[in-house]
């Protein structure tokens, strides 16, 4: 039974308040991609033991989409962002750094962070 | 038997009648059930599992493996109840379990005199052949055999409650560490729960002795609950068992709420569920049974169970009690029962010395020690009469034999980890004493990576007192001073697994280690002979700690056996997983109060109890419950629905389409989100008019429709499915919020703020004129027009769309104006023939006009492309959600199967579901088929059967005759149009 | 080895159970092998013994990080049924149905399979056509099934509310001869046939990396010391993601948790397998007399083994309104188990983009019922380096087509 914090609102709330939405970050493939590409889109999944990045949705609650890390062999949540991110923030790339090394924040990591 | 004197927790002055089996019988008030049996003589309370053989209670509390009853009678019946933990109250009723015809004479106890031809897994290497014994011989023999109590026969009549709650640290545990931890931690001002499962306070250390604050242990035991009550921010709870520590410190805890009173009103048990900053696990720790041949015998105790049942309940099997150990605790049971009166012959103990202070008391107090022995051996019928002693070392050559009435055992303690382990805390063994303790550098973690659970006291291996109530303030504060506490110093003990450790196999398949499963030393042996090797394989092999009690008396001593027979060390043979619950909880608390008609929420339109009073037959459509056809009196189902679609088609019937997605679309770039989520342009669709839509997931498979009104310049008004308003309210968001971010858009599902009528059939509009208030004339209001207004003044947006192929208005009102619309509808209609109609015969109308229905015609493996609704696709955007998907080689398949009409050649309706079978078979053996049924149905208009379906190039072969099979007959159709009814659609566009 | 039999118990019993030899042997591993399998639970274990049965192939070591069988196939609720709605999963799970019949007299090993019947209860007009089309398809399949209505349902299952307020029985869907195994014995049995074939199953040997060389596999590298092979099977359920990664490609696959829970024992009451997807759980009375209880799984991503407790109360909430004498009974125990699902929720049984390297998973809440028929099938595989018909639908490239075995169309949960 997780604990999640709601990056908008703020509320720190149980499991039953969210729906999961699976892997984060995925880029969208259109009418142009190749079949493989738009099968990796879809469905070649990292499922990682370990760090993984997700997407949430609070859905009892604001009802805004949500992005977390979170250890999956753990459960640990080293943070959670707004949806509208290219990847996790430099605070949870430092907390996932700190908690399980640098190179674990490096595998997830994905540039800067962008809020456009 | 009663002692005349003692007994703390018992009023001699309140003694309470209760019946066991056939005999009813005087007890005490405090008493537990077994306490009141032993008190009135009756050690025989139940047989076990496997060999049906005579059980006593050999445990006092939660941890008892043999003294199961059926507690009360009729549907408030219980079975497989701890005698050790029911309180006794007047009129209470118990039977015991798993015998034929008694519990004094069982027959299928002839199990246990074959028992050496029935050994662990025995069952794996029988019964094997002939093939169809096992399902009709040998498994129902089996089944009746095993099982403990009597299923239940009748819905419980009880309730159960449910609550959450919040706290900074949850004790759970109300002995001394327990007590001394919500003591420290309240004293910081943390918010504190603390739940003990017992009715009373103080854990073993009121029974065990010592001093606390210098004085009694019970002394200081009220006057710490006596100082947590008076504070605001401790909750307090006896009876209450902390069954579960889940991830992030999400805690279970069940009350018992009315049991100890025989029932009562209000709920019978609360399921707290609890968030909790922190948990002390104060659970303290079980005693260990010793391995000795015939310690199943009733009569045979764990040494502190026979200490509280003489200190707690003044009562013990019978005036004379022999001692066996490995260890000086159990001495403090050798000299309660001297204290009570009781004769203890000798203590045998395992160890070649015995020279502590518990030991030269026992001695001072003329009570025989003798060393370096055990236990050769039980002697008794249904009960102990006798023991036999042989070298604690050696092979089991008795040197003498005992009677007495009781035979007190302890091989150690193992802490009560199980609140620990349950969240993913580790374990280390801890050499000295023998167990298995909490490894704090590895404790469970919670949502920060922190530790969520302290052990404290004997849970955390602590197991004398003072060391008990200096751990248990230390986990409630680090800064706290513990009461000052004084107890004996204790000798080691000696690690023993096997008595006498020389014994042979015949006496070591007589050596219990799961007293209810019936798993023996040499059952364990015999695993690991067969390479059962694995902890968890000889769990399984052998069913060892399967029991009821889950192991909390066998595991350790199973896998210190375990670890003989494969020569490891202990801790490399590891332990088997502690699972939830730590104590089994009722499925009734845990189910809660939503039970029958308040099981799921009920989504009701603001038209429900209008059709409730028309005697509408309801179908559940997610959470709702829709009309699917108002039978009048002696009218079938079928009937009624002909008579509703026949009514419709020529006069004028009312649906409720309250149910029916209804999403605002809006903002600047609300049309280009449109033209992404739908199939079709609706960016070009003009203010005003209504477009029919698709929506597909990114596969490309359809996923709802609906129609499309565009309100306003930047407004869109989107109609999904009943069953998918939410989800596709979810699908938008999850599009807006995370893929198309930057653009300007706003949702609202606005479904339960309006009510939602569809005016269907010829005379539609003349209903519609008598409300009066708008023109709906053909050329004010065309087809696939909407219009804003007035209807009977109430305020209105009226959409000419059909699905049902009439002349069809839907009228939206604000939902608290529904009945009011409903019933001027009804009235104005009376003229014309008006009658409402249900979903099946919707379902008809639109199968006679070829129109899909999300669900029928789709199964989430079908395209647009496949259903004939290429029209619905917008050729010229460049892309769409699931656009990519339908240009896969699977979905671009010429061969895939499409929608066409059905009509059987002889009229018949085609079976729901059936198939049409293809030639041949595939390379599976399966006979192939070329197309299946989507939608079936007995046509009223037509007066026949009509069908929808998908079949393998199905346009391209209009005229062909297939076979069809279901439910075994075949039915053979012609391949049709799918509009079997106005093809030319005049009907709806007058 | 000595052959089981109930003279084999009778000859022992009399000498104390003392000359029973191991079920199966624990040998240090070779150098190479023709074949390794990964993964020596049920469908590791049974390709390993089709390998050897079927094809000839003996020389395979099968390879177990932790204790044999302790995964999937050790803690699901031993369902058997072949009522599947599309062809190639019909196709698989008949055959495996149909291999679990004779089973136990095969490996000589008694895995109780208990043809007692499976129904699924349909409490939805949507679930009434479903099942009848499943019916309608299992005739042409081969698969033996019936939509039953619900006096049939009751009579079938007394202990059952056929008449719930709010979610009536409409009927079911009827399969009698699926039903129920004893789990750890399929494991066990296998095992011990597979030693006595002599191939090696070596526990406590988790394998590390994989070696490539050219696109082609050579062997893997283990805590106990690299091992050479031109076949590998990789067959390790929620842990399939982890060896790919290492073999260097992707699956379509997410490693969830999936609960389940046993009462009490209590006497016989209950001899058939319900499952009812509506309310979301499925219950069985095991022949020690629990009730044996299951339902969905977990949303995200887990490894740990552990649940959320939410689905325990949804579970129990919708089976004691199914079995309203359910309520007085208590829960024994809970636990869960990592299920890999894949992306149309149907297994993979499939060559992969490395040659030599075969993978067996995705079989999400249902593995238990495959284990014979993925073996078959997997086997068959890794023999002749091409699937054969029962697997020729399962392969992971089917994502990349668009050609999808879904069966959530007819059922919302499967098990």
């Amino acid at each position: 039974m997780l604990m999640l914090v709601c990056p908008y609102c703020g509320v720190t709330a149980e499991e039953t308040e969210f729906a999961p939405g699976g892997e984060a970050h995925l880029s969208r493939v259109g009418p142009d991609g190749s079949d493989e590409a738009f099968e990796a889109y879809l469905f070649a999944r990292a499922n990682p033991k370990g760090v993984h990045l997700e997407r949430w949705r609070h859905a009892y609650g604001c009802g805004k989409w949500f992005l977390a890390a979170r250890c999956t062999a753990t459960l640990e949540v080293f943070g959670t962002y707004p949806a509208q991110s290219k990847g996790p923030p430099p605070a949870v790339l430092d907390r996932i750094a700190d908690r399980r090394g640098a190179g674990a924040a490096a595998r997830v990591g994905r540039g800067a962070p962008d809020a456009s | 038997m009663r002692l005349e004197t003692g007994g703390r927790l018992i009023d001699r002055t309140r003694p309470l009648r209760f019946r066991f089996d056939d005999r009813w019988m005087t007890g005490l008030a405090g008493d537990t059930l077994a306490s009141a049996l032993i008190g009135q003589g009756r050690i025989l309370m139940g047989r076990s599992f496997k060999y049906h053989r005579p059980r006593g209670p050999v445990a006092a509390g939660l941890e008892e493996p043999n003294a199961l009853v059926t507690l009360g009678t009729g549907a408030r019946a219980e079975p497989n109840v701890r005698a050790t933990q029911t309180e006794l109250f007047q009129g209470l009723r118990a039977d015991s379990q798993n015998r034929w015809p008694s519990l004094a004479f069982d027959l299928m106890a002839a199990n246990d005199l074959v028992s050496r031809f029935l050994p662990a897994g025995f069952y794996y290497k029988t019964f094997i052949r002939p093939r169809a014994a096992w399902k009709h011989l040998f498994e129902p023999a089996i089944r009746r055999a095993a099982g403990l109590g009597p299923a239940p026969k009748a819905a419980d009549p009880d309730r159960y409650d449910q609550v959450y709650a919040f706290c900074d640290v949850l004790v759970a545990g109300g002995g001394v560490a327990g007590l001394a931890a919500a003591l420290a931690a309240a004293r910081t001002g943390a918010r504190v729960m603390l739940f003990e499962q017992a009715p009373h306070w103080g854990g073993r250390a009121p029974v065990d002795g010592g001093t606390v604050a210098g004085g009694d242990p019970a002394g200081w035991v009220a006057a710490a609950v006596a100082e947590l009550a008076a504070m605001p921010d401790v909750t307090l709870r006896t009876r209450a068992t902390v069954a579960a520590v889940h991830d992030h410190g999400y805690v279970l805890v069940e009350e018992r709420l009315t049991d100890h009173l025989g029932g009562g009103p209000g709920p019978r048990r609360r399921l707290w569920r609890i968030r909790a900053g922190r948990v002390v696990n104060a659970c303290g720790a079980f005693e260990r049974p010793l391995a000795f041949p015939g310690n199943d015998r009733p009569g045979v105790m764990l040494a502190s169970a026979l200490r509280d049942y003489v200190v707690n309940w003044a009562v013990a099997p019978g005036p004379a009690a022999v001692v066996v150990t490995n260890n000086d605790d159990a001495y403090r049971t050798a000299l309660a029962l001297r204290r009570a009166g009781i004769s203890v012959p000798v203590i045998a103990d395992a160890r070649p010395a015995a020279d502590g202070p518990l030991p030269q008391a026992a001695r001072a107090a003329g009570i025989r020690v003798a060393t370096g022995t055990g236990i050769a051996g039980t002697v008794g019928r249904g009960r102990v009469v006798a023991v036999q002693l042989c070298d604690a070392g050696g092979g089991g050559h008795v040197t003498e034999t005992i009677p007495c009435d009781a035979v007190a055992m302890s091989g150690g303690w193992s802490p009560a980890v199980h609140l620990w382990s349950q969240p993913g805390g580790r374990l280390r063994w801890d050499e000295a004493g023998a167990m298995f303790v909490p490894d704090p550098d590895h404790p469970p973690t919670g949502a920060a990576g922190e530790p969520i659970v302290t052990c404290a006291g004997a849970a955390a291996g602590a197991l004398r007192l003072p060391d008990c109530i200096a751990s248990g303030a230390r986990a409630g504060d680090p800064a706290a001073a513990a009461p000052p506490a004084e107890a004996e110093a204790e000798a080691p003990l000696l690690p023993v697994w096997v008595m006498p450790s020389g014994a042979g196999p015949r006496k070591r398949a007589k050596m219990w280690l799961d007293f209810q499963n019936d798993v023996k030393v040499s059952d364990v042996e015999l695993a690991a002979r067969e390479g059962y090797r694995s902890v968890e394989h000889t769990k399984r092999y052998t069913t060892l700690g399967m029991a009821t009690d889950q192991g909390k008396l066998s595991n350790v001593n199973g896998l210190a056996v375990l670890a003989q027979a494969l020569d490891e060390a202990i801790p490399r043979v590891g332990t088997t997983t502690f699972r939830p619950p730590f104590v089994p909880v009722t499925i009734g608390a845990l189910a809660g109060e939503a039970r029958g008609a308040v099981f799921q929420p009920l989504r009701r339109t603001p038209l429900h109890d209008w059709h409730a009073a028309h005697g509408a037959v309801w179908e559940p459509v997610g959470l709702w419950r829709r009309p699917y056809c108002y039978p009048r009196a002696n009218e079938s189902r079928a009937d009624a629905v002909a008579r509703e679609v026949l009514n419709t088609r020529r006069a004028l019937g009312l649906l409720d389409a309250s149910t029916l997605g209804k999403i605002v679309v809006k903002g600047p770039d609300a049309g280009r989100f449109l033209d992404m989520i739908y199939t079709g342009a609706m960016s070009s669709l003009p203010v005003g008019r209504c477009r029919y839509g698709l929506l597909c997931n990114e596969q490309g498979f359809l996923i709802d429709d609906g129609v499309v009104a565009r309100l306003a310049e930047d407004t869109w008004l989107c109609h999904t499915t009943s069953g998918g308003a939410d989800r596709i309210h979810v699908w938008m968001e999850d599009w807006l919020q995370t893929e198309w971010w930057n653009w300007r858009v706003f949702t609202l599902n606005l479904t339960e703020q309006l009510a939602q009528i569809a005016v269907v059939g010829p005379h539609a509009r003349k209903a519609l004129e008598a409300l009066g208030g708008m023109d709906v004339s053909k050329a004010a209001l065309p087809f696939m027009h909407w219009a804003e207004g007035t209807l009977a003044g109430i305020p209105a947006r009226v959409f000419r769309i059909s699905f049902s192929g009439e002349l069809s208005y839907e009228v939206a009102v604000p939902a608290d104006r529904g009945v009011e619309l409903w019933e001027r509808l009804v009235a104005a209609g009376g003229p014309l023939g008006v009658m409402p109609y249900g979903t099946e015969a919707l379902h008809v109308m639109r199968a006679e006009k070829g129109f899909i229905m999300i669900g029928d015609e789709t199964d989430g493996t079908v395209i647009p492309q496949d259903l004939g609704l290429g029209w619905a696709i917008s050729a010229r955007k460049p892309d769409y959600l699931g656009k990519r998907g339908q240009m896969r080689p699977a979905l671009a398949d010429p061969d895939r199967w499409r929608l066409v009409g059905l009509m059987t050649l002889d009229g018949s309706v085609i079976p729901e579901g059936a198939y049409a079978v293809g030639a041949g078979r595939n390379a599976n053996g399966q006979t192939a088929t070329e197309g299946r049924v989507t939608s079936t149905y007995f046509s009223p208009t037509l007066n026949r059967g009509i069908a929808l379906g998908l079949i393998r190039r199905g346009p391209e072969r209009m005229g062909e005759v297939l076979t069809f099979a279901a439910e075994g007959r075949r039915v053979q159709a012609r391949i049709v149009s799918p509009v079997f009814h106005d093809p030319e659609g005049k009907a709806q566009d007058v | 080895m000595s052959r089981y039999s109930v003279f084999a118990i009778v000859r022992e019993g009399l000498r104390h159970h003392t000359g029973w030899p191991r079920a199966w042997a624990s040998p240090e591993p070779r150098a190479r092998y023709d074949a390794i399998v990964v993964g020596a639970g049920g469908h590791g274990l049974a390709t390993a013994y089709y390998l050897g049965r079927n094809h000839g192939i003996t020389d395979v070591a099968v390879l177990e990080k932790g204790w044999l069988g302790g995964g999937n196939t050790g803690r699901n609720t031993t369902i058997i049924r072949s009522n599947y709605l599309q062809d190639p999963s019909a196709a698989i799970y008949e055959k495996s149905r149909a291999l679990y019949e004779t089973l136990s007299q095969e490996l000589n090993y008694n895995v109780m399979f208990s043809p007692r019947g499976v129904m699924m209860l349909a409490q939805t007009e949507h679930e009434v056509r479903g099942y009848r089309r499943t019916a309608a398809a299992n005739a042409l399949q081969g698969v033996e099934t019936e939509f039953i209505g619900p006096r049939r349902v009751k009579e079938l299952c007394p202990i059952m509310n056929i008449d719930g307020p709010r979610y009536p029985v409409l009927g079911a869907l009827w399969q009698p001869r699926g039903g129920t195994g004893r789990h750890d014995a399929v494991a066990w049995g296998y095992a011990r046939a597979c030693s006595q074939m002599g191939m090696h199953i070596i526990e406590n040997c988790a394998v590390t990396g994989i070696t490539v060389e050219g696109g082609q596999v050579r062997g893997v590298d283990t805590t106990r010391g690299p091992i050479g092979c031109d076949r590998l099977g990789l067959v390790v359920a929620g842990h399939s993601s982890q060896l790919a990664d290492m073999a260097g490609f992707r699956l379509p696959i997410e490693s969830l948790c999936l609960q389940a829970l046993v009462s009490e024992p209590i006497k016989p009451c209950m001899d058939v397998v319900v499952m009812a997807n509506t309310v979301h759980g499925y219950m069985s009375q095991s022949d020690k007399g629990e009730m044996v209880i299951g339902g969905g799984t977990d949303g995200f991503n887990n490894y740990t083994q552990r649940g959320s407790h939410h689905h325990i109360e949804e579970t129990l909430r919708a089976l004691v309104e199914t079995f309203p004498m359910l309520s007085r009974l208590k829960m024994l125990r809970q636990w869960g188990g990592i299920v890999d699902m894949t992306g149309d929720r149907s297994p993979l049984i499939s060559k992969t983009p490395v040659g030599g390297i075969f993978v067996n998973c995705g079989w999400g809440t249902g593995g238990f019922k495959a284990i014979p028929g993925s073996g078959w099938a997997m086997a068959e595989l890794m023999a002749k380096g091409e699937p054969g018909p029962l697997a020729a639908e399962f392969s992971m490239f089917r994502f990349r087509e668009g050609r999808f075995i879904d069966e959530s169309v007819a059922a919302g949960v499967a098990h």
